[in-house]
């Protein structure tokens, strides 16, 4: 049953140094308050996870949250690179940041099979892609029935998953709309999870087929409104896209890096 | 209005998006990758193929922006869209199930058998330029039933050897298809700004089949890190018409309107 927390609390209670992490969001509804609260709270050595790392966690990587990213795709979309994550993996600012690159579909399957408690995700992928040869978590095996080589990767884990969502009811019941990417996935296939939302409802007032993550497989919900800014929230607000061409410049320098989140994570409190 | 064709003004961009705009055919299933296959993707559904299925590995199912999107997930391919699913089932059901004919990409590099590396400049370990990676592109490639790329071309791009293979094209041999079951047939055409290319049906090396107007042989050949082979009967690429160029051109208006300020 999810208990409805405060954003610190919840982080507090269920991101550990160490923690294996996914915050997930699909270009749409990135947890971006949830990153800034992991970033006020100090915590070290994370592995994230994510199929887009962007911004939020190019600002946890510059922060010294990350040992280590799994990942299919890392860029500021539309942009360019993700300089703090470049900064941390070719020159170790301001720590040796590890990777472990994926396809898309291979990270879709291993979060789903997550999701169904399997060890592992079987694709038709990585067929002649040099990938393999890069990250050992990428093996091959063969079908039992018609011996058709077929990828396999380990299926996602996390300790805990973030994600954010439009609106909960009291019982912590949430509906997810718009672009759902992988959250759903992500959120069952985790020990624990957190889901941000923009605000606690009385009624989902939704219909039967929408995404919605029943309150008893959730931890915790914490109200972060305007949570997935400079991402946006369907049907709350839109991407602030000047804000993803700014950051570029920001990103670029360590200091620009250190005094923006100086100013607008650590000392910008909860709304953050 | 005779000699329309002669008196029109594009750029060698146009002549790009438009050519490879062409290249879709009405109602193909199209997984359309992000910048110039996006634009020339939209500019067909909004000329000669209306009922072209446009998929983005966001999840979104035919959709119907009015303006391009800025990157995969913005929210306009999913208000436009006949439905949105989520990343696993598209990856899963619609791509790997064999629903798709067209992949549609582009690239950082590309080299002489269709391989694309869009993961790093350098050594894996020590990259010069790190790009982004693969995304959705390794298995839109082996899993979409036909593959077309577009991209700028230049020495930077069309190199001998792609320091990366993030997503097959025929292989370092030419061969890396061969024998493998349940995969599409890749690349079969390649759109860049100066001309068009097909892999050879035999040893599935890229081969120039069509220039552009107003492109030389020796252009292409100076803008490819490789000695570059060309038709027998090379073709004249056929230019854009009044049309295409308006649509376009309205459709990049929008979108840098809708972006504008935001």
């Amino acid at each position: 049953m999810a208990e409805i927390l405060s954003l610190h609390d919840a982080v507090a209670r269920y991101v550990e140094d160490g923690a294996t992490v996914a915050m997930e969001g699909f270009t749409h509804l990135i947890p971006f308050a949830a990153g800034h609260e992991v970033i006020r709270q100090g915590k070290r050595d994370l592995t994230l996870i994510r199929m887009t790392p962007d911004l939020v966690y190019d600002q946890l990587i510059g922060a010294g949250c990350a040992k280590k990213v799994i990942f299919s795709w890392g860029g500021n979309p539309g942009v360019g690179s993700l300089h703090r994550l470049r900064d941390a993996v070719e020159k170790g600012w301001p720590h040796k940041v590890e990777i472990l690159e994926h396809s898309h579909a291979a990270m879709a399957c291993a979060f789903e099979a997550g999701a169904a408690g399997l060890p592992l995700a079987v694709l038709r992928g990585y067929v002649g892609s040099e990938l393999p040869n890069v990250n050992d978590q990428i093996k091959f095996i063969e079908c039992p029935f018609t011996g058709e080589r077929l990828a396999a990767v380990p299926s996602v884990r996390p300790d805990v998953s973030i994600v954010h969502a439009q609106k909960a009811d009291r019982a912590g019941n949430v509906l997810v709309e718009g672009i759902v990417g992988v959250q759903k996935e992500a959120v069952l296939a985790a020990t624990h999870s957190i889901v941000t939302v923009e605000e606690i409802v009385d009624d989902l007032d939704t219909h039967t087929n929408a995404c919605v993550i029943p309150g008893w497989a959730i931890d915790a919900i914490a109200v972060a409104e305007q949570g997935s800014l400079p991402s946006y929230a369907h049907g709350y607000y839109p991407r602030n896209n000047r804000f993803y061409k700014e950051w570029d410049t920001i990103a670029r320098d360590r200091d620009a890096f250190t005094q923006w989140i100086e100013e607008n994570v650590m000392n910008a409190g909860e709304t953050a | 209005m005779s000699s329309v064709e002669k008196s029109l003004d594009y750029t060698a961009g146009e002549m790009m998006t438009v050519t490879a705009a062409r290249a879709l055919e009405n109602g193909t299933t199209c997984f359309v990758g992000i910048g110039l296959p996006s634009e020339a993707a939209n500019l067909a559904r909004l000329t000669h193929a209306p009922d072209v299925v446009l998929i983005y590995e966001s999840g979104t199912l035919q959709t119907r922006p009015e303006v391009l999107p800025l990157s995969i997930g913005d929210g306009e391919l999913c208000e436009t869209a006949l439905t949105t699913v989520s990343v696993p089932e598209m990856f899963r059901y619609w791509l790997q199930g064999g629903k798709i004919n067209v992949g549609f990409l582009g690239t950082a590099q590309i080299d002489r058998y269709c391989n694309l590396n869009t993961t790093l400049i350098g050594d894996y370990t020590a990259p010069k330029v790190r790009l982004p990676g693969g995304g959705g592109a390794p298995e839109i490639a082996t899993n979409a039933g036909e593959v077309f790329i577009t991209l700028k071309h230049s020495k930077r791009a069309f190199v001998d050897q792609v320091d990366f293979i993030t997503t097959l094209g025929f292989g370092r041999d030419g061969k890396g298809r061969d024998g493998v079951p349940n995969i599409g047939k890749g690349p079969t055409r390649v759109i860049t700004d100066l001309c068009v290319m097909k892999p050879d049906p035999e040893t599935k090396e890229l081969v120039v089949v069509s220039l552009h107007p107003g492109v030389t042989a020796e252009q292409v050949q100076e803008a490819t890190g490789w000695e570059i082979r060309f038709a027998e009967t090379l073709e004249n690429t056929p230019e854009p018409s009044a049309r295409e160029l308006e649509v376009l051109r309205a459709l990049k208006e929008r979108t840098a309107q809708a972006h504008a300020g935001q």
